[in-house]
């Protein structure tokens, strides 16, 4: 095997699975910091939350925030340090997009190269580079809205600032679970994960 | 012109040991079960933790390092926002560890505030006495750790102004506070001394009602609900970690914005 075949190199595989393991721990200690106050007419499940009580959760929802922020920098600087970004993630278009997920749904949409992404998984990845953003902006704002008065402002308050954190939140669940789908159906994209080739 | 920030450490041992040797036997029951199996992350991965209790060390002891975080972070320039009197929640709502017909009686003709610790003068302070020094008002916003938040109209003295006309040490890390309802917490200096801090005796324009805190709370619109101490009746100004009744459960010290 010759350094070519790496698809995903040590670096991608390892900012990508801290990643998973740091939404997965803020996530559910998340919702179950919702359920001391929920926003909406719902609690998530117990079964499903993490902390046991609110202190537990917030103990844990604090510890993997470091994880998920020191990891994200890693990544996203690494990306443009190697300038995979640009070839990986560029350039996307809307009228792409659309074309690629028409041919999907049609049935059409031919997957033989892992290395390259189709469209709707260019913008699928970014859009959780930039949701990820979001949610620790306005989680910024929810944990210190006297320091950040800017980014609180930008947020709507204090109040609004937890329906951003919420709604950044449902989008990346959506969003993750499509993706977990699409591992599902095409399963030699998680040995490439794992592997590298 | 900059002024280097001081930035005040914990004694983070001490605060472990503490905040391990306060939790009383229920609540620390609760925090090892129910509250760090990992919940439904043990059950996808189908593991269990073998050493809870490491488990719980290391999360306080990111939870310590988190004090120390915010405490740099912590501006006493910024002020939290203050709103006009026609948002104020009405009524505002009640909260403590107990429920309302709990909250204690304190008749306030003999009430004595007792003061110790790094204090110069620690006589005690009569309700009228503290009636006399200069007032404020401020209508801010009050969040719950939980996540919900209200806004009440507080009246009383800047807690700057009294600290430092009872000769408080202002270089001393921590303030901490005993109540009637049993209730205890600290704050860091920086804190204490934040213009928006405030020795609080009224509500509203009226005596503080009783289920606001009569007939003193310490209103301090940039930390959260359970660092506002209701029905004070004494203050201690100190370098040890005084902890707190939620902190000893596992509530971050810090507990502010």
């Amino acid at each position: 095997m010759s350094r070519a075949d790496i698809v995903h190199p040590l670096w991608l595989r390892m900012t990508h699975w801290l990643n998973a393991l740091a939404v997965v721990l803020m996530v559910m200690s998340g919702w179950k910091i919702y359920n001391a106050s929920p926003i909406f007419a719902f609690r998530f499940p117990d079964d499903i939350t993490l902390g046991g009580w609110l202190g537990g959760a917030l103990l844990w929802h604090f510890f993997a925030m470091w994880l998920l922020v020191g990891n994200g920098i890693i990544y996203l600087a690494t990306n443009l340090a190697t300038g995979r970004l640009r070839r990986k993630f560029f350039p996307i278009s809307p009228r792409a997009v659309l074309a690629d997920v028409l041919a999907a749904v049609k049935g059409r949409l031919a997957h033989t190269d892992l290395r390259q992404y189709n469209q709707p998984q260019k913008l699928a990845y970014l859009f959780i580079v930039v949701d990820v953003a979001l949610l620790v902006l306005s989680g910024l704002v929810i944990w210190k809205s006297v320091q950040f008065p800017l980014l609180r402002e930008l947020m709507g308050g204090y109040d609004n600032a937890r329906i951003v954190h919420f709604s950044a939140m449902s989008a990346l669940v959506a969003v993750v679970t499509v993706h977990l789908v699409m591992v599902a159906l095409i399963p030699r994209t998680l040995l490439l994960m794992i592997r590298g080739r | 012109m900059f002024k280097p920030k001081k930035i005040r450490l914990l004694d983070e041992p001490a605060v472990v040991k503490a905040a391990l040797q306060a939790l009383p036997q229920p609540s620390r029951r609760l925090f090892l079960q129910r509250g760090l199996t990992l919940g439904g992350l043990s059950l996808l991965t189908g593991c269990t933790l073998s050493d809870e209790g490491s488990v719980e060390q290391a999360l306080m002891r990111v939870s310590q390092f988190n004090d120390k975080v915010q405490a740099w972070l912590f501006d006493p320039n910024k002020l939290a926002p203050a709103y006009p009197e026609s948002t104020i929640t009405r009524p505002f709502p009640f909260n403590a560890y107990y429920g309302i017909g709990d909250v204690p009686e304190i008749d306030g003709s003999s009430y004595q505030l007792e003061l110790s610790g790094m204090i110069a003068d620690r006589r005690p302070w009569t309700l009228a006495q503290l009636h006399q020094l200069p007032q404020t008002s401020q209508v801010t916003r009050h969040i719950c750790v939980e996540g919900w938040s209200a806004i009440g109209k507080w009246g009383g003295v800047p807690f700057a102004t009294f600290l430092k006309r009872i000769g408080a040490d202002l270089s001393a890390k921590y303030v901490g506070f005993k109540c009637a309802d049993d209730y205890y917490t600290s704050i860091d200096m920086p804190t204490a001394l934040h213009a928006q801090t405030q020795l609080t005796l009224t509500y509203d324009g009226q005596t503080l009602p009783a289920q606001y805190g009569y007939p003193m709370k310490l209103r301090i619109p940039t930390k959260l609900g359970y660092k506002n101490p209701k029905h004070i009746q004494a203050i201690y100004v100190t370098n040890v970690y005084p902890s707190g009744y939620w902190e000893d459960q596992g509530y971050n010290w810090f507990g502010g914005s």
